[in-house]
C-alpha cells in the first residue's frame, strides 16, 4: 500500500529544495510530457558528499539512468535507489541550462518584464538552492535530467530526444540515506523547442511498505550489493533517529 | 582527430616526467601550452583545470561535451569552465580521444566497483587531496570535480551501456593544450589497478609546458 505523506507540483521553469529521509519514495510525474527535472544530491550531514554521476555511470557500466540503477555519491554510498520507472532512460549526461544558453535560445525575459514568468536557468537555479544550506557555486556537481535523453552515436555525436517522456510518466526514487534535493524544471540545456518549454513535474513524498523491501536495485548487480553495504557501514557510525 | 604539433620539446620551458600514483599542480599562463605525453602507452591521466585568478571558476566537463555536442575531446576541443568561459583549447592530439565522462578512481568508488578490500589501494582522488593537502591553495575536497581522463577510451552503446575498453594510447601517444586565460592544472598519473584504463601497468607520463 502506498501511503501518500506530501504532495506538490512544481510549475515549469522553478526550483525548489528539501531534505528526504531515508527509507522514503519521492515520486516524480511528468504531468504534461516532455518534462525536465534537474536533480543535486547532497548529505545534509555533511554536504561534502555529493551526487558523483561519473561514479554513477561507471560503476554500473550505463549512460542513461532507469529502474534497477542507483544514485551514488562520491564516498561510494547510494543516496537513492530508481525502484519504478515509466520512462526507461533519464539523461545523466547534458548538465544545466545557464543564463547565457538561456538568452541564446530562448531570448532574455527578466523579472522586471515577465514577474515569476521570467525565464530562469537551471544553474542560477541550482546556486540559489546551494546557497539555502551555506554552499555555493564551488560545490557544483554534474546533475540528473529526468525525463530526457540524450541519444550518442558511434563518433560520440550527442543529440536530444524531443517529446521523450509521456505525459503521467513517473520515476521513484527510495531514499537509501538522509539526502538534500535540490530540484528544478528548467529545460534541458539540449531542448531545441522554439519556446522555453515550460512544464510542471508534480512531486511526492510516499511510504510504501512493499517497495521499502524491494531488493531489485541491490540485486540487480554485485556492485549496488557493494554499495549498499557502504551505506550499512555508514548507518552504524552516525547517530540514531 | 589526430593533429600533430609543430612545438619543438628543445624549446620548452620545462618538461617533467610524473609517475604513475603521483600529483603534479602548477600553473600555465595565458598563451601558454601545456603537453602531456604518455611515454609508455595506455596511460590515464586525470586532470583538473581551475582559473589560476579565482579557483571558483573551473574546468566543466559537462559544460564542455553539451557545447561541443560530443562525448569526447580530441584536437579543436575548447575546454570550458563552470562560468562557461574557454580555459584551454586543445590544439594537437596524436591519440585521436580522450574521456571526460569517467571520473576519477577513489577508494570509495573501488569498493563498490571491484571489491570492498579494494579500499586502501591508492586512487587519483587520494592523489588530489594530498596535492591539495600540501600546498597552501585555499582548495579542499570540495575543489574537486569531474576530470578529464587523457589517453581514456570509455565508449558509450548506442542502447545506452558504458563500456571501459583498452585504451587507444600507444607509447610517445600526446595531447597539447593552449592556455586562453591563467590556468592552474591539477593532474593524477592514474594508479589504477583494477581495470584496463592503464593496462594493469600503471607507467610515467611527461608533461612539458612552452610560455
Amino acid at each position: 500500500m502506498t501511503e501518500t505523506l506530501y504532495a506538490d507540483t512544481l510549475a515549469g521553469g522553478r526550483h525548489w529544495s528539501l531534505v528526504v529521509r531515508r527509507g522514503l519514495i519521492l515520486r516524480l510525474t511528468d504531468l504534461e510530457g516532455g518534462a525536465n527535472a534537474g536533480m543535486l544530491l547532497y548529505n545534509p550531514l555533511n554536504p561534502l558528499e555529493r551526487i558523483n554521476l561519473p561514479d554513477t555511470l561507471k560503476c554500473q557500466h550505463t549512460f542513461k539512468l532507469t529502474r534497477g540503477h542507483c544514485l551514488y555519491s562520491d564516498m561510494g554510498r547510494i543516496f537513492c535507489s530508481i525502484v519504478s520507472d515509466d520512462v526507461g532512460w533519464h539523461d545523466a549526461s547534458g548538465g544545466t541550462c545557464n543564463r547565457a544558453l538561456v538568452e541564446r535560445k530562448w531570448g532574455a525575459l527578466t523579472y522586471q518584464a515577465a514577474r515569476n514568468d521570467y525565464l530562469r536557468n537551471g544553474r542560477d537555479s541550482f546556486l540559489i538552492e546551494l546557497g539555502k544550506y551555506g554552499l555555493g557555486r564551488r560545490d557544483f556537481a554534474a546533475n540528473v535530467n529526468w525525463f530526457s535523453r540524450v541519444e550518442i552515436d558511434s563518433e560520440g555525436g550527442m543529440r536530444f530526444v524531443p517529446g521523450h517522456s509521456p505525459a503521467g510518466a513517473s520515476v521513484w526514487l527510495r531514499f537509501e540515506m538522509d539526502t538534500l534535493v535540490l530540484l528544478h524544471t528548467c529545460p534541458h540545456p539540449l531542448d531545441g523547442a522554439a519556446e522555453y518549454p515550460r512544464r510542471p513535474v508534480r512531486y511526492e513524498l510516499l511510504r510504501d511498505e512493499s517497495l521499502a523491501a524491494d531488493e531489485f536495485c541491490r540485486n540487480s548487480r554485485p556492485e549496488n550489493e557493494r554499495g549498499f553495504a557502504n551505506n550499512f557501514l555508514y548507518h552504524l557510525g552516525i547517530p540514531e533517529e | 582527430m589526430i593533429l600533430e604539433s609543430s612545438r619543438s620539446t628543445a624549446d620548452a620551458l620545462s618538461r617533467e616526467i610524473v609517475e604513475a600514483g603521483d600529483y603534479w599542480i602548477r600553473e600555465v599562463p595565458s598563451g601558454g601550452t601545456l603537453r602531456i605525453t604518455d611515454l609508455r602507452g595506455n596511460q590515464a591521466v586525470d586532470t583538473l583545470f581551475y582559473s589560476a585568478a579565482d579557483p571558483g571558476e573551473r574546468y566543466s566537463a559537462f559544460d564542455t561535451i553539451r557545447e561541443q555536442s560530443n562525448l569526447y575531446l580530441t584536437a579543436g576541443t575548447r575546454l570550458l569552465s563552470t562560468e562557461g568561459n574557454v580555459m584551454l583549447e586543445i590544439v594537437a592530439d596524436t591519440c585521436g580521444r580522450h574521456d571526460t565522462l569517467g571520473g576519477a578512481c577513489a577508494p570509495e568508488s573501488n569498493t563498490v566497483r571491484y571489491a570492498l578490500e579494494k579500499k586502501t589501494m591508492h586512487a587519483c582522488r587520494d592523489s588530489w587531496l594530498l596535492a591539495l593537502g600540501e600546498n597552501d591553495l585555499g582548495m579542499t575536497k570540495r575543489d574537486l570535480t569531474h576530470n578529464i581522463n587523457f589517453f581514456m577510451n570509455v565508449p558509450v552503446t548506442p542502447d545506452g551501456g558504458l563500456t571501459f575498453e583498452d585504451g587507444i594510447s600507444a607509447p610517445g601517444k600526446y595531447v597539447e593544450l593552449q592556455a586562453r586565460m591563467d590556468v592552474r592544472a591539477l593532474i593524477s598519473n592514474c594508479p589504477q589497478l583494477n581495470n584496463p584504463c592503464n593496462a594493469y601497468n600503471p607507467t610515467p607520463i611527461e608533461v612539458a609546458i612552452w610560455t
